[in-house]
């Protein structure tokens, strides 16, 4: 690592100055769980690091409604310690959980997570299966897109030169809903995930499967939300029989790569399992709520 | 030259008031408040900061290596290759160490040093390592055993032709070594055999996964001399070689070992060390070098990846009649892998009429290979134990049951030729039918596995000096590095001998100038090895101090005697003397005949063979092929286990380490022979929420050879590791895994395999 630049902004218009600069690299810190490690093991050579920290738009989780909007900044650790956000999303915190260790939660973020833009990014999943939307702001100013619509390939983003992530919102939730996310990994923990998949269905008062999201991870260059599994779900009592078909859809739709991490044929058959249970889980909860 | 105490005064029912009990680690305040110093926690004033050069390609030529425009770079002071180092031919023990250094001829490995670069910080000397320019021939390359051993292979070395094999035709290959061991008739043994189990096994090469990355710092002076300082489990063996490939007397480098960050065999050998100190002498100045991760697994080696074939034959009651196996192991590019421990070890704890092993080293382009607890047995141990069970079955009898009827015992003779003493196999597997572990029924859809193992023990050249100070405190230097905590139990030792508390012990590592050489700390020899000097050494003061405390009361030397840390008259007619404490004696070597000093060197022989059995118990997700181990108890014959706590930590880690051998470690190599997972996200060492508490049962058949009774500890238990976990496996799916790591996409593959064979 050469020299850098350490900036921290205290307002959006300084920290979109500094990152729209044309003339230097530079790379945003919030936590910097990932931004450390790419810069120690010479992945990443910025010129100038601009922590966002300090920015208070960016800190903070707001309901309105039963509506949230996450703070891109805002910790994980935070968000676990949110009772109300935790029982409405338990798929997406099963997500953010997985994001390193307590000491690296008390850092990481969500946004910061989804903007390293890994395929098997283990928030990512359950916030499009939530049908989350990320508000932008940037030069050109405010836009807002949904959270799937961001990571376009392995390490590439749509995000454009000089914008920030300011915030992640979550709709609110009708009743008998339910989310769950899984992963695979060898381990424990402090993996990264061979297959990842979220499930988010609404039931109706008597059981049937109303509306469904269901997003894959890890088995394709991005994220993939799989309207052929949603549709195994909708209109049935999520049984045996939909389950079956949702995990069939689930392999079906994945179109993963051979590496050091997993096979492709190995991706391909433990993606419906994991699908299949993360339905078992959210459907599970959502008979609950 | 002495090899062990004549009188080693070994009593199975002395009073012992130190050894066996479980005092704070002398040693464990620095580390836990992080004011240890390790390999890389030394800086000399004017030191500058050293870089490898390494290659990216796992075989080719080399061109021509231009070092210029590093040169010019402001702030480097020295720029090194191959040609900087002592021409020592190829093919020679002293060349190819050299070569592993830092290439000559040729890379051989992905990450093979090509130079190295001294500058005023880490950032300039990275720089620098960029504007090195190396020309390349790239060559086929060979990473697997089969492909190393087909006809066709690439071959590493035009030179290269089997040692130990007459019939081999006279031309190239990549087998370096074969070794054939037998005992009885192999053909009669299996005639008589009722049952016959055989399989092809395989293995990985797994990484010791020591969380210190190498680190060292040299300074050689203007006079010819070096200091080095580094994280070494052999000083000695480190100042010898240095010297041998550097040719620098031996006497002019000056080995001082720092604490050691885990080592597991993985320090026995020296990687950035000569580089250090060629880059020193030419920049005049102190040169420190730390790996990175990356480097560590690209770099440092790992221990033998396999291949095997073996096959067992049992009678109907259960007596094994004969074992056979053809082994394969990877060395990396140079011979030198242990790989003779593992026919040597293999089946040795059952007493078996007819053996026959042939036994293979094989070059590839990998790292240099290098220990690991009980180096080249735990892989192969694995099929064998796995047989055993397989055997078991069909004979019908409890898998511990069998083993018993076939287990070796006192008077037993090896396949390497020795006749054990007292030893402690049997005691163990009867311990382990005792544990709660073993009684308790396993539930349904988990797997429970039992497997054995054995380790010869070691003991080996050791030299230790004692020094009783004024106040009767005592300090002791040795030379065998403490990997593992031996330093509290060596001052146990000593201070049972000398009567005194072991808070008034303190054990030094010594550097290489104060003392004479001390084999590795390797072959779980050291506390057994290092306590044989020291209790000699013990007794060699207790003989001084009687002699000064005889003199002051002006009477013979026979007529006093040593009891509980005093000097007394031997009887009441003597003279009514007050006893004398150490420091009584010590306080007045002024009027005396000076410090009492003692030192002590054996070739230490008498190490007793240690046995284990361990018990898993496992659970396998069939949806996805995952393992969870559920349930782990290490039973395991210590001799005397002078630090239990110590002991029991041994035997964890070992399970710890075995089981991810056995479920997730593993190289992976790209197409273009590149290791693809250098580092610890991906190479998948266990995290302490995959690991049960392990449970150690602790049996003690003494070794009377030992003052003690102490047998090592250190080896045996990553023995029976992966064939437990196998066995648990093969209990819960029902099918056996034989390929190393037990993984889940091979599990995945093996559930659906038997799905097809038995629907």
């Amino acid at each position: 690592m050469d020299q850098v630049r350490y900036e921290a902004p205290e307002t959006l218009d300084a920290a979109i100055a500094l990152l729209s600069d044309d003339t230097t690299a530079s790379t945003i810190f919030a936590g910097g769980t990932d931004v450390m490690v790419q810069l120690h093991s010479d992945l990443i050579e910025p010129e100038v690091i601009v922590n966002v920290k300090n920015i208070p738009d960016l800190i903070g989780i707001e309901e309105i409604g039963g509506v949230y909007t996450i703070g891109a900044a805002t910790p994980v650790a935070e968000l676990q310690e949110h009772k109300e956000f935790c029982e409405a999303w338990p798929g997406v915190i099963e997500g953010a959980e997985l994001i390193g260790s307590v000491q690296v939660k008390g850092r990481s973020t969500i946004v910061g997570n989804l903007c390293n833009a890994s395929p098997a990014a283990d928030s990512v999943p359950p916030s499009i299966a939530a049908g989350a939307t990320v508000n932008i702001v940037g030069p050109n100013g405010k836009r807002k897109v949904a959270v799937e619509d961001i990571v376009t390939g392995p390490r590439q983003t749509s995000l454009k030169k000089g914008e920030i992530i300011v915030s992640t919102t979550f709709p609110a939730r009708p009743p008998h809903s339910g989310d769950a996310y899984l992963r695979l990994t060898p381990r424990t923990e402090m993996d990264i995930a061979i297959v990842g998949a979220a499930v988010n269905l609404t039931l109706d008062d008597l059981g049937i499967c109303t509306t469904a999201r269901v997003s894959l991870g890890a088995v394709a260059p991005k994220f993939l939300l799989v309207e052929e599994c949603a549709n195994a779900l909708i209109g049935t009592r999520v049984d045996k029989n939909a389950l079956y078909a949702l995990g069939k859809a689930a392999s079906d739709a994945a179109d993963p790569i051979s590496d050091k991490r997993g096979t492709r044929d190995y991706r391909v058959k433990t993606i419906a399992v994991m699908t299949l249970r993360a339905a078992e889980r959210a459907v599970k909860r959502a008979r609950e709520n | 030259m002495a090899t062990i105490l004549e009188e080693s005064g070994f009593n199975p029912d002395a009073d012992l008031k130190v050894v066996g009990t479980n005092p704070v680690k002398h040693d464990g305040l620095d580390k836990v408040l992080g004011r240890a110093k390790f390999g890389a926690d030394v800086y000399l004033p004017g030191m500058l900061y050293g870089k490898i050069v390494r290659s990216p390609h796992a075989h080719a030529k080399i061109k021509s290596i231009d070092i210029s425009e590093a040169k010019k770079l402001p702030g480097v002071k020295a720029v090194i290759t191959g040609a900087d180092f002592p021409e020592i031919p190829q093919g020679s023990g002293w060349g190819d160490m050299s070569r592993t250094t830092i290439a000559r001829e040729k890379v051989l490995f992905d990450g093979h040093p090509v130079a190295a670069i001294a500058a005023i910080s880490e950032q300039v000397a990275k720089r620098a390592c960029k504007l090195i320019k190396v020309e390349y021939d790239v060559l086929p390359h060979v990473i697997e055993v089969e492909d190393a051993i087909a006809k066709d292979a690439p071959i590493l070395h035009d030179y290269m032709r089997t040692k130990g094999d007459e019939d081999a035709p006279d031309v190239p290959t990549n087998i370096c070594e074969k070794m054939v061991s037998k005992i009885g008739d192999i053909d009669s043994g299996f005639a008589s055999a009722d049952f016959i189990v055989e399989n092809d096994f395989d293995s990985k090469p797994m990484h010791q996964g020591y969380i210190e990355p190498q680190g060292c710092i040299a300074d050689y002076s203007q006079d010819g001399l070096v200091e080095l300082w580094t994280c070494t489990q052999a000083p000695f063996v480190y100042r010898d070689r240095l010297s041998a490939i550097l040719k620098i007397d031996a006497a002019k480098i000056n080995v001082q070992q720092s604490e050691l960050g885990g080592g597991f065999g993985g320090k026995t050998g020296f990687y950035a060390e000569p580089l250090a100190i060629v880059l020193s002498k030419k920049a005049s100045a102190p040169v420190k070098m730390t790996l990175t991760r990356t480097e560590v697994f690209r770099g440092t080696g790992p221990v033998s990846g396999t291949k095997s074939r073996i096959k067992m034959g049992c009678k109907r009651n259960g007596k094994i009649v004969a074992a056979e196996a053809e082994l394969y192991f990877q060395t990396g590019p140079y011979t030198g892998s242990m790989y003779f421990n593992a026919p040597n070890a293999m089946f040795t704890r059952y007493d078996l009429p007819n053996i026959y092993i042939e036994a293979y080293e094989v070059v590839s382009n990998r790292p240099k290979v290098n220990s690991f607890r009980a180096p080249c047995v735990p892989q192969i141990v694995f099929g064998v134990e796995g047989l055993i069970d397989d055997m078991a079955k069909k004979v019908g009898m409890d898998p511990i049951d069998f083993r018993l009827k076939n287990a070796a015992t006192e008077g037993h003779t090896t396949i390497y030729g020795d006749t054990w003493g007292p030893v402690g196999f049997v005691e163990t597997l009867e311990a382990a039918k005792t544990t709660e572990h073993y009684r308790t029924p396993i539930k349904s859809g988990e797997g429970r596995g039992i497997s054995c193992g054995f380790w010869f023990n070691r003991g080996g050249e050791t030299a230790s000096t004692m020094t009783l100070a004024p106040d009767g405190t005592v300090t002791i230097s040795t030379g065998t590095a403490d990997v593992a905590g031996s330093r509290i139990s060596i001052a146990m030792m000593a201070a049972e001998e000398l009567g005194i508390d072991v808070d008034k012990v303190r054990v030094k590592m010594s550097d290489t100038n104060s003392l004479g050489f001390n084999r590795v700390t390797a072959g779980s020899r050291t506390t057994f090895s290092v306590g044989m000097v020291v209790v000699d050494n013990a007794r060699k003061c207790i003989g001084e101090l009687c002699r000064r405390a005889a003199n002051e009361w002006g009477v013979a030397e026979e007529e006093v005697k040593f009891e509980n840390g005093e000097v007394k008259p031997a009887s009441s007619n003597v003279g009514d003397f007050a006893p004398m404490s150490i420091g009584d004696i010590t306080s007045k070597t002024t009027m005396t005949d000076g410090a009492i000093v003692s030192s002590s060197s054996m070739n230490v022989t008498g190490a007793g063979p240690g046995f284990g059995v361990h018990i898993v118990d496992v659970k396998v997700d069939e949806g996805t092929g995952r393992v969870d181990v559920l349930r782990w108890t290490v039973i395991q014959d210590a001799g005397k286990a002078i630090h239990p706590l110590q002991v029991e930590g041994q035997l964890q880690g070992a399970a710890i380490q075995g089981m991810g051998w056995a479920l997730n470690e593993e190289y992976i190599y790209t197409q273009e022979g590149q290791l693809d997972n250098p580092g610890f996200l991906d190479y998948r060492m266990p995290v302490a929420s995959d690991v049960p508490m392990v449970d150690c049962k602790i049996v003690e058949v003494p070794n009377p050879l030992h003052p003690f009774g102490l047998r090592g500890v250190g080896e045996v238990p990553v023995v029976p590791t992966m064939a437990a976990v196998g066995n648990a496996i093969t209990a819960a799916i029902g099918i056996r895994p034989t390929s190393l790591p037990m993984s889940p996409p091979k599990l995945l593959d093996l559930i659906e395999k038997r799905d097809t064979l038995y629907p």
